[in-house]
């Protein structure tokens, strides 16, 4: 028979396992996702799997077109601005330190016959003092990596 | 209420599955996709990483110097330390690498190669420097970087990198320098006329830059604001219009001047209290990204005018927090511009 004090001393055993296996993932400054889709494909999807996901694509800027327009030579590269019009109003009321980080955007641009997706780590944004601000980023991140898995899938 | 017992068994489930995934994740092949392939390609063959599956670099490097790079990184080369692994993850990832060319890899004798580094230094210069810089600081960018016109189909490895040159043993790079690297620019310099003494006297030229390391050049995100702000006193029009003056003044491009929540919402409900004004320097654009094509996800060079309780205030970036985030101390120099050049154009505006 298990008392109460022998089960507080057994869940302190399996509440360090955790947070031991939590502690060793440690965070990416960068999100990068590389999928075997060429460029066409990949930015189609990316932008279904965002609006899939909740999100909102408010813009697409073309850096590549700009690049070229003036001699520069490169391959397809676009930002894919997008959040959720809520979000983007009260993270742009309560939080004025993160206006120049909105809308949030993924980079694309083509490698080859493949495509590259980056952004930054919303968590690389966290600032202690606001609790609620982290976990909204938090969720922020996880999104973003779901959507990078899903771009993933091609491979 | 679950009894104490049913609790407990079903949290050692829960860790038991959790330690599970872990002991699954030591497949080299899903740690490889998971932090290698998006710099190095799917299959090795290279890109903002170098091409790890090119036949004579799997053949003319060890196991070691895979481990020691994944576990050290290039401090300020984009390459990170992957402190996260275990030394199991790391052997797991290399075991995977070396399945795209089948053998025994190669190994090398620990022996130091003994050479006179002043004698190296005028051969160095003489025929590594044009590719690894005068200072073995490497060629621009990294990669093969697929994205952007190279002259060079593999950028030269930063020989002074502390993360290189704790990986590479003194006898990896006299074999490199003997053989060359087939399908890179890297020839054989005993096949250009350098006896085998010459070339011990470039790898003690190589190895003594252990003796100038400075330290790490990328900041640390401690030391870095993620942003600038400043307080306007003009209303925002005034401002947007004076933003918007500075920039092309200091030849940028304005391309695009816009409400924050343009695109969120209908086109008569936006807040006209929060402007972004986008502009850009192409050759500057062009410069970041050859040196690293990740960074566009910063440009072009954007700057937001608010007005919050009749206060008004302007918000950018910080650039040079750019520097920590891609662990590329090529970025400094022109983070450290841009960083001037917002300032300029937003106290122009503001004062």
């Amino acid at each position: 028979m298990i008392s109460l004090s022998h089960f507080r001393y057994l869940l302190i055993v399996p509440a360090f396992m955790l947070a031991f296996h939590s502690s060793i993932v440690q965070a990416d400054t960068l999100l990068m996702a590389r999928t075997t889709q060429d460029f066409p494909e990949a930015m189609l999807k990316l932008q279904e799997t965002i609006k899939n996901k909740g999100y909102v694509v408010s813009r697409v800027q073309r850096i590549d077109i700009g690049l070229t327009s003036s001699g520069y030579k490169t391959d397809k590269y676009r930002l894919v601005f997008f959040g959720k019009p809520q979000q983007i109003k009260e993270l742009s009321d309560q939080y004025p330190h993160l206006i120049p980080y909105l809308p949030f955007n993924i980079s694309i641009f083509a490698e080859g016959e493949e495509t590259l997706l980056v952004m930054v780590s919303p968590t690389t944004l966290k600032e202690n003092a606001y609790p609620e601000l982290d976990k909204m980023l938090e969720t922020l991140e996880r999104d973003v990596k779901e959507i990078f898995a899903i771009m993933r899938q091609d491979n | 209420m679950p009894s104490p017992r049913t609790f407990l068994v079903t949290l050692f489930i829960l860790i038991a599955g959790h330690s599970h995934s872990i002991h699954a994740s030591e497949d080299g092949a899903l740690l490889y996709a998971q932090n290698c392939a998006v710099c190095h390609g799917n299959h090795g063959n290279g890109g903002v990483g170098v091409p790890l599956a090119l036949p004579d670099f799997q053949y003319a490097v060890t196991d070691r110097f895979l481990e020691l790079s994944i576990r050290h990184g290039r401090p300020g080369r984009i390459m990170p330390a992957f402190n996260q692994l275990s030394d199991k993850q790391v052997k797991a990832i290399v075991k995977h690498i070396r399945s795209w060319a089948p053998g025994k890899p190669i190994s090398f004798p620990t022996i130091t190669v003994e050479g006179d580094p002043a004698k190296g230094k005028v051969l160095y210069q003489q025929n590594c420097a044009a590719c690894h810089g005068t200072n073995g600081e490497g060629g621009k960018g990294t990669g093969v970087t697929f994205s952007r016109p190279r002259g060079l189909p593999i950028i030269a490895p930063a020989l002074n990198n502390s993360g290189f040159l704790a990986a590479a043993s003194d006898q990896l790079i006299k074999a490199t320098l003997m053989n060359g690297r087939e399908g890179t620019p890297m020839v054989s310099f005993l096949k250009q006329g350098l006896s085998e003494k010459d070339i011990n006297n470039i790898v003690s030229y190589v190895r003594s830059f252990e003796n100038q390391l400075s330290a790490n050049p990328v900041p640390r995100e401690n030391e870095l604001a993620h942003t600038i702000t400043y307080e306007s006193d003009y209303s925002v029009e005034e401002t947007v219009a004076a933003i918007k003056l500075a920039a092309t003044g200091k030849n940028f491009r304005v391309i695009r001047i816009q409400n924050l929540d343009n695109g969120f919402v209908e086109e008569n409900k936006e807040d006209d209290r929060k402007v972004i004004i986008y502009f850009c320097n192409f050759e500057m654009v062009n410069d970041a990204l050859l040196i690293d094509p990740r960074a566009g996800m910063f440009l072009p060079c954007r700057v937001t005018v608010v007005e919050k309780d009749g206060k008004v205030s302007v918000h950018a970036i910080n650039p040079k927090w750019l520097s920590y985030l891609f662990n590329n101390a090529e970025l400094n120099r022109l983070c450290s511009e841009m960083l001037q050049t917002y300032i300029s154009i937003i106290e122009e505006a503001t004062l």
